[in-house]
């Protein structure tokens, strides 16, 4: 066992811990926010030139070959500076099913230019019925001449609306919840029959609300086997559940940090009011379950580099605990800020808002408790 | 014992909602079920209607234009209104101020403002909090310097809640600062927002609204009859008005009221999906917190007895507040995880009038969930934190 990170890792994190502290700062993140689209492509195109988007993918594909710990690392420091360009939905998301199931020309076409930052894309898999479920699909495709038609309604999908590509599943066989019967589609987002309608979401990024109503694709959009998209799907969930577990981890040490020296400037009853044991317990205790969320990523990670068939099952002990224990560690950060906390003016309000969203992204804790119960895995420590 | 109303107190209560039946303003319960942002013109048409029925000032002494009622008909009417969702009255004139004026104030104070504020002519606002007092609320800065028959008041005032709305603040100033005990030189002073010198500026909270102000006061010249009360005396005053601030922020039938509504929609199957109640532990998660507003319920109403028969709210209402606005925060979280991830869509368009139902996002009100889940983080801020109210309570009632 070694917690150590190889001198690349190493370097990777300081490289955008640096860049967070010197290109993007609070303010930036906030005009970036508000401005027009919602995210930067100068910045996203930095992000292409300092190589960050091609980190996850294999070196034959034009990656860089990394992975969980590149993705923790990377993440983590997104968290800490707030950032709303759309990596998680490009390079997690839309990327990790291209890389796992695309083939050698859909690779071409797709996964080449999202690596080099000239293509956006989304994967359309939450339904207006679905929750946290994703084998709930009721969007149908089917056969249609040399193809298939494509309709339903797909909801809350990150990066939906400047998406180039949708990476879309459709039931093409079974009942509704079944985790058969899926398949993967690449469909270009200007294709007829679909419309977007894009909105900020309460973190300050952007998705979409998209509807397929007959919508022809041929036969080389499907990506992967016929029916057999589930365990793909699932996959790519529970690495962006790890993602944004490392991301809730960036915010919550963040917050904590900021609360403390807070705390210790603040100044009421003439004492700064970290000297106040009522709030010095509770910054003690948002230490610790920041703390405690670092060692279950770090548990998390490593049993996926070891292909630990207990992964699954930690990626939802790790989901419920930042789920639970960040809320928590933000709402406090809050209450401790006093009136200063739920201004718009101060960043400790957007870490809450995003802590909150990423509480219910790739289901919540409740959900995430349940299918480690579920899991049957409670036993294997 | 009796847990039964009587039959007097059904009446009342049936009185209550037939007065609601037809005095309700109906594009008002509109917004108010569809969650749409209420203009302060619409805020003031309901205190008004309540007024001409003669049940806004419910705790007001009768010959000020208060109702007289009973600790159970207080119960009643608040627990008819808020099974209505009526819109919550602004409670800096009627709850706040009035209460002061009435109790302190000079007859000709009394003649004054409290009929104004009785059929909500005036909007008043509240400016306790600075930028360096907040807890601390008797390190305040703000000056109120005599100059023959003005003060002369310079400072900052802040979190000033609906500032740009009022016509009238009352404030908290010091007047002197050679007293031993610094809470000797605060007064309590009433100033007409239009006066030259006060400028109002927005402050835009976590969900995006303009709810709060930073009010500055740049020589702002105060006749001294606005002051309410003896020179020095206004942070006695200002504790007692706390207190009743306290009694009315716990907001149990407004929650009561919520968790009802969330029952009904998470028992809603949507297609092919479980109902969200099917599931064990958002049930349970909904029956706890049922059981704490119950209890809650009972508390507020033994608080309520205990006032009718004299008795003053004391540091028991510091109890309410802590109690009352945890479990409306939870009930908050609650409605975002019901929401799921149409908690996630930042929309403000879709509560405002006549947005084109086809186009809404989420069902319902789903996703205005997050935006109330933000904005009422507030609940355990303002009014006395709930850490300093937490001090009161080991302090005044434990003894330590
Ligand atoms: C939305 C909103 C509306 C408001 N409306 C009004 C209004 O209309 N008029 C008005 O006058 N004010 C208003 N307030 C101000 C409110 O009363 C203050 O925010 C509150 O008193 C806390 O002060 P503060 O924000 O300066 O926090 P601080 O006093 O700086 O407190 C920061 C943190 O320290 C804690 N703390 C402080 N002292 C102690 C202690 N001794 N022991 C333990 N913990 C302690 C607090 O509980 C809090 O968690 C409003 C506030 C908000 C957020």
């Amino acid at each position: 066992m070694d917690f150590s990170l190889s001198e690349e890792q190493a370097m990777l994190a300081d490289s955008i811990s640096r860049f967070i502290d010197t290109d993007y700062d609070f303010d930036t993140r906030q005009k970036i926010a508000a401005s027009n689209g919602g995210f930067s492509p100068e910045m996203w195109r930095t992000f292409a030139e300092l190589g960050w988007t091609a980190v996850p993918f294999a070196e034959s594909d034009g990656g860089l070959d990394g992975g969980p710990v590149e993705l923790m690392l990377m993440m983590e420091q997104f968290g800490r500076g707030l950032v709303v360009e759309p990596f998680l939905a490009n390079i997690v998301l839309a990327g990790g099913v291209l890389r796992r199931i695309a083939n050698a020309e859909q690779k071409a076409r797709w996964l080449a230019p999202l690596i080099a930052g000239d293509l956006q894309a989304a994967f359309a898999v939450v339904e207006p019925q679905s929750r946290f479920d994703v084998a709930n699909t009721a969007s149908i495709a089917e056969a249609s001449g040399d193809g298939y038609r494509l309709n339903g309604a797909k909801s809350v999908v990150l990066n939906g609306g400047a998406a180039d590509l949708l990476v879309v599943p459709a039931r093409t066989s079974g009942s509704q919840v079944d985790q058969g019967g899926i398949t993967l589609f690449a469909i270009p987002a200007e294709t007829l029959g679909v419309t977007r309608t894009s909105y900020t979401t309460v973190d300050g990024l952007q998705a979409a609300e998209i509807v397929l109503a007959d919508v022809t694709v041929s036969k080389d959009a499907v990506l992967g086997e016929i029916d057999n998209a589930f365990a793909t799907i699932a996959a790519v969930i529970d690495e962006a559940t790890l993602a944004v577990s490392a991301e809730a981890l960036g915010i919550m040490q963040t917050m904590h940090d900021r609360t403390v020296e807070y705390s210790k400037s603040r100044v009421q009853f003439g004492v700064p009011i970290g000297s106040f044991q009522a709030l010095q317990h509770r910054m003690v205790d948002s230490l610790m379950a920041c703390e405690q969320s670092r060692s279950l990523l770090y548990w998390c990670v490593m049993l996926y580099l070891s292909d630990d068939p207990r992964y699954r099952s930690a990626i939802s002990a790790l989901k419920y605990q930042v789920g639970t224990a960040g809320v928590k560690v933000a709402e406090e950060a809050v209450q401790i800020h006093g009136g200063m906390g739920v201004t718009w003016e101060l960043d400790i309000a957007h870490y809450l808002k995003r802590m909150t969203a990423i509480n219910i992204m790739f289901g919540n804790a409740d959900y995430h408790l349940d299918r480690y119960v579920a899991a049957g895995d409670a036993q294997a420590g | 014992m009796n847990i039964d109303l009587t039959k007097e107190e059904l009446a009342f209560r049936d009185e209550v909602r037939e007065f609601l039946a037809t005095d309700y303003p109906q594009d008002i319960r509109r917004k108010q079920d569809e969650a749409i942002e209420l203009s302060r013109d619409d805020m003031i048409r309901w205190q008004k209607t309540l007024y001409r029925r003669g049940w806004f000032a419910v705790n007001w002494p009768v010959e000020y234009g208060g109702t007289g009622w009973t600790a159970v008909q207080k119960y009643i009417f608040a627990n008819e209104l808020a099974a209505a969702n009526t819109p919550a009255v602004i409670p800096f004139g009627v709850k706040m101020v009035a209460p002061i004026i009435y109790t302190f104030g000079s007859d000709e104070q009394k003649q004054r403002f409290l009929p104004d504020i009785l059929d909500s002519t005036t909007w008043w606002c509240q400016g306790y909090s600075e930028p360096g007092s907040g807890s601390d609320l008797a390190s305040l800065k703000t000056r109120a310097d005599r100059d023959g028959n003005h003060y002369v008041v310079n400072g900052t005032k802040t979190w000033t809640t609906l500032g740009q709305y009022a016509d009238w603040i009352f404030c908290l100033v010091r007047t002197s600062s050679d007293v031993a005990r610094r809470q000797e030189g605060i007064s309590f002073i009433l100033i007409d927002m239009q006066t030259k010198g006060v400028t109002v500026n927005p402050i835009i909270t976590i969900e995006g609204d303009h709810e709060v102000n930073e009010v500055h006061f740049d020589n702002v010249r105060v006749p001294v009859e606005n002051l309410v009360g003896e020179e020095g005396k206004g942070w006695t005053y200002g504790k007692v008005l706390l207190q009743h601030e306290r009694t009315n922020i716990a907001g149990v039938a407004n929650s009561q009221y919520r968790l009802r509504k969330l029952k009904q929609s998470a028992a809603e199957p949507m297609r092919g999906t479980k109902a969200l109640l099917d599931n064990d532990a958002f049930r349970r998660k909904i029956a706890r917190l049922e059981i704490e507003l119950k209890a809650l319920e009972y508390t507020e109403l033994r608080t309520l007895a205990s006032v009718q028969v004299g008795q003053s709210p004391g540091p028991e209402s510091s109890f309410l507040k802590i109690r009352g606005t945890e479990l409306q925060q939870a009930m908050d979280a609650l409605l975002v995880e019901a929401a799921g991830y149409y908690a996630l869509p930042y929309v403000p368009a879709q509560y405002e009038l006549d947005f084109p139902e086809g186009e809404r996002i989420g069902r319902g009100t789903e996703t205005i969930s997050s935006l109330r889940y933000f904005n009422n983080r507030k609940a355990s801020i303002y009014g006395g934190s709930n850490e300093i109210q937490k001090n009161i309570i080991a302090k005044h009632v434990l003894g330590l």
